[in-house]
């Protein structure tokens, strides 16, 4: 009896040691979820030695749980601030891995067609200023529909965000009154409106609200099936969100792309750039302690550009284009 | 003989008062763990909002803006938001609440009153996510086509029913709340009523009282204890209730004159935004409206209880 206990031990704990089972904990932002998990998934049926564990808790929470160390790494919608990067004890890296965007979604009674939007009135919506549909500077841009003279029920985020911070952050770019009065965070003081708690509060607020209009993620506006408008560019283009003019916005961007690519691609030039786009990004440290995990992460890395955005678009996602990828790319070289 | 029985009798009495002595520290260790475990939060709250304490003094107190851009807290909104729904919830239930104890007690015979008393109770059971989800699909649709159109027809003048009617707002989540309390004052207040001993009540009616009159002023005052703890339960929940009210109460941090403006409480507000608040400040902020919604709890109940003294000194209580 004692022997076979001994065989069966010996032979258990050979077996887990032969496998070596890569064990990888990750956390962050909330709106790259689906598409990480995707790929978690995949590149373990892939390689069933490495298994990673990506907990959706928030861009915030990614950042502060890198800092703190108690994840491989993090993610995040936005890019850390020089205070939290002083902040971390190993320095880390920004791999951008798919974009989105956010667009202005709205629920008017009578109104069916897609409404074309200008910085002006976005900004002046958002703060206040324009207080009905039938407000002249919307029929202007919006000849031929019948706006009734409806007040406007603004919807934002309540809870801290990265769309919030790229929707503050386009406002902040085109708006120097926004800029001054509210600014660009993931978290702001609302000038007027309700706040919804995540993408899905605020598109059930839009949705059950007539006369409202809110923010989300493309996303959430197409899987749930809610108008959405355009939205004028720089280049002076009313743009309507899709995967083509989200890239578009990232391959404008990509030419000026910062080495450590911490950019923000809001009101990015190109012709038919989407305004309101962000990259979403990965948060690795440069130095591992332990090599295998190093190796395991990078190897996923190189898949991910290459193999995993292929699954982008099926899920919503816009895939990052090919100038972007060639630069991440070589910055893998740097995680050790 | 005698004396074997005396040693015998000390031996038991020995170990049945080391028996006791064990179970006397047992249990007061039990008693004092809750003790320790709130030391332990108080302390842990006024440790982790340390940064804002510093930063804004008392003022937090007082101060009405939010802005995370800028760094500048203040509590006011939040105070009155949780103040202000929680009052509108114990405006409707009470009364309600207190006539359903009544109807099931006194005025009910026997098999409905226990059958419907079975349902009010798991009424009690739900969770509040489940009343905040009803809410959202149900009230707030009705609250912005029926309900807030028709308060400010017939009471438009006064400013607590002015302004645009979104359906999510301090009002609607007054109504949450006042559906979520009434459960709880019904079930608590109903059993004070049955403990009334049947004499009181035959002593009003014999004196010639009608039944309405001996309910209202011989059996509830009597009941009036248990009748003011099940309001006080009532209202611990209503204080601190947080994903039912963040779902109807429009979250934006700002005092109105409104019923229909949207509001914040501090259940809620520290519920949104704790996951992802970055920044010492800002986390320190939702830290410390934490500690004032642990303080507002306990001079709330202080209150609750002077008032219930003050009441039953006034010997409307039997002698």
């Amino acid at each position: 009896m004692k022997k076979q206990l001994l065989t069966l031990g010996t032979l258990l704990v050979v077996g887990t040691s032969v496998v070596a089972a890569q064990q990888i904990n990750a956390a962050g932002a909330t709106f790259p979820a689906v598409i990480y998990q995707k790929w978690f998934d995949e590149y373990h049926k892939l390689h069933p030695n490495v298994q990673v564990n990506y907990q959706a808790i928030g861009s915030g929470g990614g950042i502060a749980q890198l800092t703190s160390g108690t994840v491989d790494f993090g993610a995040s919608d936005m890019p850390m601030k020089d205070e939290q990067i002083s902040k971390l004890k190993v320095p880390a890296l920004h791999f951008p891995t798919v974009l989105g965007g956010v667009v202005p979604t709205y629920n008017i009674p009578g109104v069916s067609q897609t409404l074309k939007f200008t910085p002006e009135t976005l900004a002046g919506i958002y703060l206040g200023e324009i207080k009905t549909w039938g407000d002249d500077r919307l029929k202007k841009d919006n000849p031929g529909v019948k706006f009734p003279n409806n007040e406007i029920v603004v919807v934002h985020r309540s809870d801290a965000s990265g769309t919030t911070f790229v929707w503050t952050d386009y406002l902040s770019k085109v708006s120097p009154d926004w800029k001054s009065k509210v600014g660009s965070n993931t978290s702001v003081s609302w000038p007027v409106g309700l706040g919804g708690k995540g993408n899905e509060g605020v598109a059930g607020l839009v949705k059950q609200t007539p006369n409202s209009i809110g923010y989300v993620e493309l996303i959430y506006a197409v899987q749930n099936s809610m108008p959405y408008g355009e939205v004028r560019n720089a280049a002076g283009k009313f743009v309507k969100a899709d995967f083509t003019t989200v890239s578009d916005a990232a391959a404008g961007a990509a030419a000026n792309m910062p080495k450590d690519f911490r950019v923000s691609i809001t009101n990015a030039p190109g012709k038919n750039a989407y305004p309101i786009s962000t990259f979403t990004w990965l948060l690795i440290p440069t130095q591992f302690s332990d090599a295998n995990k190093a190796n395991a992460i990078k190897a996923f890395l190189q898949w991910m550009l290459a193999d995993g955005q292929k699954y982008a678009t099926t899920l919503s996602y816009a895939p990052l284009p090919k100038p972007v990828v060639q630069k991440e790319l070589q910055q893998i070289a740097m995680v050790k | 003989m005698a004396t074997e029985a005396i040693v015998v009798t000390k031996a038991i009495r020995a170990k049945t008062q080391t028996g006791d002595t064990v179970a006397r520290l047992v249990v007061l260790s039990f008693a004092a763990s809750v003790l320790v475990v709130t030391v332990l939060l108080v302390r842990q709250l006024w440790v982790a909002s340390e940064a804002t304490r510093h930063a804004a003094g008392l003022s937090f107190l007082w101060s009405t803006s939010w802005n995370p851009v800028t760094d500048e807290y203040g509590a006011l909104p939040f105070i009155y938001g949780t103040v202000v729904s929680s009052v509108i919830a114990l405006l409707i239930s009470v009364p309600l609440g207190l006539g359903a104890a009544v109807f099931l007690s006194e005025l009910a015979p026997a098999r409905i009153s226990s059958s419907l008393t079975f349902l009010i109770e798991l009424l009690a059971a739900i969770p509040s996510v489940i009343y905040g989800l009803l809410a959202l699909f149900t009230i707030v649709p009705l609250m912005r086509v029926f309900g807030e159109p028709f308060l400010k027809s017939v009471l438009g003048f006064l400013p607590l029913f002015q302004g645009p009617a979104f359906g999510v707002g301090m009002l609607t989540a007054g109504i949450v709340l006042a559906v979520m309390t009434i459960p709880f004052i019904i079930s608590v207040s109903r059993e004070s009523l049955l403990a009334v001993p049947r004499e009181q009540r035959e002593a009003a009616l014999a004196l010639g009282a009608t039944q309405w009159e001996s309910t209202w002023q011989v059996v509830i005052p009597y009941a009036k204890l248990g009748i003011s703890g099940s309001i006080f339960l009532g209202l611990a929940r209503a204080l601190g209730e947080t994903m039912a009210v963040t779902m109807v109460i429009g979250n934006a941090p700002k005092i109105a004159a409104s019923l229909f403006a949207p509001g914040y409480t501090i259940a809620a507000g520290i519920a949104d935004q704790f996951s992802e608040a970055t920044g010492r400040l800002y986390q320190s902020a939702l830290v410390e409206l934490g500690l004032v919604l642990f303080c507002l709890t306990i001079v709330i109940n202080g209150l609750a209880r002077l008032m219930i003294i003050a009441t039953t000194r006034k010997g409307s209580r039997r002698p």
